[in-house]
């Protein structure tokens, strides 16, 4: 990220170079506790969790991690269902987006218009109708009925349509004088042009949806469809019966990993695309 | 619109459509369902007639339901003032081209990838009385541990602070992308007048970043009225609904009790509070803009 000349000719005073650094500390403290703790045998811990920080470490938690067997379908499923509303956000909102930015039709105006009505519903308001719906249509405890609603984003329509205005109109005029299909000027012309605002809706979906709560814990009630978000607080809920508080730890860290892979591998993409879009 | 595409006939509504048939079933349709809802009596004993506004008046009178809605307006006051001056205060300071400064903005977004079941495990660990993180350095600073999550007075500021430390990322990535945007020029036109660093800040940065302040504000609040998960799994809402947010009375009524319109019109209640606190702060923040010009 390149600073602008504001910031670079500043040097951070020192009071302020050590309250980041404070603040930086706060941040990091509570992650490698966990990270300490998972690498404990539950044993050690009882009564005693400051014993995190001296050895015996152990890999055992983290085998036990690998041999539930229910712990890995959770985690398929955060994938199936976090893969299935990205890609499924991806050619919705581009469709629509590529409709609302580049074509002109009747009732175009008032069907973005009821688009943007959702920015303001929040989750809250319909999940218990959204409940009644996919009861009746038998969609509980099911991949459709886990993705379905995270489809409806307003938000990513907006986005699509905001970028997609921005691309200059000679390019499809020209391919329109051609004879190409608007169909085929939307998947060889704009789309290739929209890959840095795909990437970006990509990653805060899939994050959005991995991390999701409330949905799949009313939803999936068998705990063979939970995703790990869910798995991990019933886990959690049955913390004092079961597993210590090592396992409980390592379940964590083990949640966290693919989702931090992926924040590693789109980093640079997430700040220049706040940049670039999330304020215009 | 050009010629060439008149002449065509636009296939538009196509490419629209697949969108909008899942946006109006899975979206519109229960948004409306779920004020009809609100006005019926539904529960366990299922007759499901017609109720008027008598959910509505029952909530008002329902002290359970104003502690809650209490609990949420005190905890999103607590929260949004903190969230945004720090995140503001973070962004500054890691605004800079250094190796440094990339790290330390790395470890400032990494608590926001984390789903709020792993935030609140770990922060159930560290703020709980007898074995938890705080508890220790508390007893190393040779104090007596408090009951910081079941205390009536610090369920709250648990639940406040935990989010905090959850939610700092995204607001610091919106006041980078702000500061990044704005032009080098306003900076050397202000060093030219040999204006001092707090001028400077006053004058030039903090005007440029009210749409940023704006935003950040707004995205806040209307999160923050919708608490649920760190309420849920940290407190339970406890001790004695001392933190029980809207959202979690809400949950408790439908799959606790089972009273469907009245959780619903729980849920109206307060949809239409979120949607009046952003329009006012809209409001608000418009009327304070028109004063200046905006160059942008």
């Amino acid at each position: 990220m390149a600073a602008n000349a504001a910031s670079s000719r500043n040097r951070l005073p020192l009071a302020g170079l050590i309250a980041i650094l404070l603040g930086a500390a706060i941040m990091l403290t509570p992650l490698l506790w966990t990270l300490a703790l998972s690498f404990k045998a539950n044993a050690a811990l009882v009564g005693n969790s400051a014993a995190a920080l001296s050895p015996p470490w152990t890999l055992e938690n983290y085998a036990a991690i690998l041999g539930n067997r229910l712990t890995l379908r959770w985690l398929v499923n955060s994938f199936i269902v976090a893969s299935g509303t990205t890609v499924g956000v991806l050619i919705l909102t581009s469709l629509a987006g590529y409709g609302f930015a580049r074509l002109e039709f009747a009732g175009r105006r008032m069907l973005f218009l009821l688009v943007l009505i959702g920015l303001a519903i929040p989750g809250q308001a319909v999940i218990l109708s959204q409940h009644q719906l996919f009861a009746f249509a038998n969609l509980h405890n099911s991949y459709p009925g886990l993705i379905l609603p995270g489809l409806t984003t307003s938000f990513g329509v907006f986005f699509m349509t905001q970028y997609m205005r921005a691309i200059p109109r000679d390019l499809d005029e020209a391919a329109l004088l051609d004879g190409a299909s608007h169909w085929r000027i939307f998947t060889r012309v704009i789309l290739p042009l929209t890959i840095p605002a795909q990437s970006t809706l990509a990653v805060f979906t899939f994050l959005a949806s991995w991390n999701d709560y409330w949905w799949p814990l009313i939803s999936a009630t068998r705990s063979e469809m939970f995703t790990l978000t869910v798995g991990l607080a019933a886990a959690q809920m049955n913390y004092a019966q079961t597993s210590g508080l090592g396992y409980l730890m390592a379940q964590a860290v083990f949640a966290s990993i693919p989702i931090f892979i992926v924040y590693l591998i789109f980093q640079r993409q997430i700040i220049a695309a706040m940049a670039g879009t999330a304020l215009k | 619109m050009s010629g060439a595409a008149v002449r065509r006939r636009d296939p538009g509504l196509a490419f629209v459509a697949p969108f909008l048939l899942v946006y109006l079933t899975v979206l519109i349709l229960p948004t409306l369902h779920g004020i009809w809802l609100s006005l019926h009596r539904i529960d366990i004993w299922g007759d499901g007639r017609f109720a008027g506004l008598a959910n509505y008046s029952r909530l008002l009178a329902d002290p359970i339901f104003w502690q809650s809605m209490v609990n949420t307006i005190f905890v999103t006051l607590m929260i949004v003032p903190v969230l945004t001056a720090l995140a503001l205060g973070i962004a500054l300071a890691l605004n800079r081209a250094t190796r440094g400064a990339a790290v330390l903005r790395g470890i400032f977004f990494s608590s926001a990838i984390l789903s709020v079941t792993i935030v609140t495990l770990i922060w159930r660990f560290i703020l709980a009385p007898d074995a938890g993180l705080l508890g220790e350095l508390w007893q190393v600073a040779g104090w007596t541990p408090l009951p910081f999550l079941s205390a009536p007075g610090f369920a709250l500021w648990a639940l406040a602070l935990t989010t905090i430390w959850w939610s700092i990322g995204v607001p610091m990535l919106l006041f980078l992308a702000g500061l990044q945007q704005i032009p080098g020029d306003l900076y050397e036109a202000a060093a030219l007048d040999r204006a001092s660093r707090w001028r400077t800040f006053t004058k030039v940065t903090l005007p440029s970043l009210k749409r940023t302040t704006i935003l950040v504000v707004m995205l806040q609040t209307a999160a923050q009225l919708q608490m649920f998960g760190q309420a849920q799994l940290l407190t339970g809402g406890g001790p004695s609904g001392a933190s029980r947010t809207v959202v979690l009375f809400i949950s408790e009524t439908v799959f606790g009790r089972w009273e469907l319109g009245y959780a619903q019109a729980a849920a109206e209640m307060l949809f239409v509070l979120i949607l009046g606190v952003t329009l006012l702060q809209y409001w608000l923040t418009g009327r304070a803009g028109e004063g200046e010009g905006n160059g942008r």
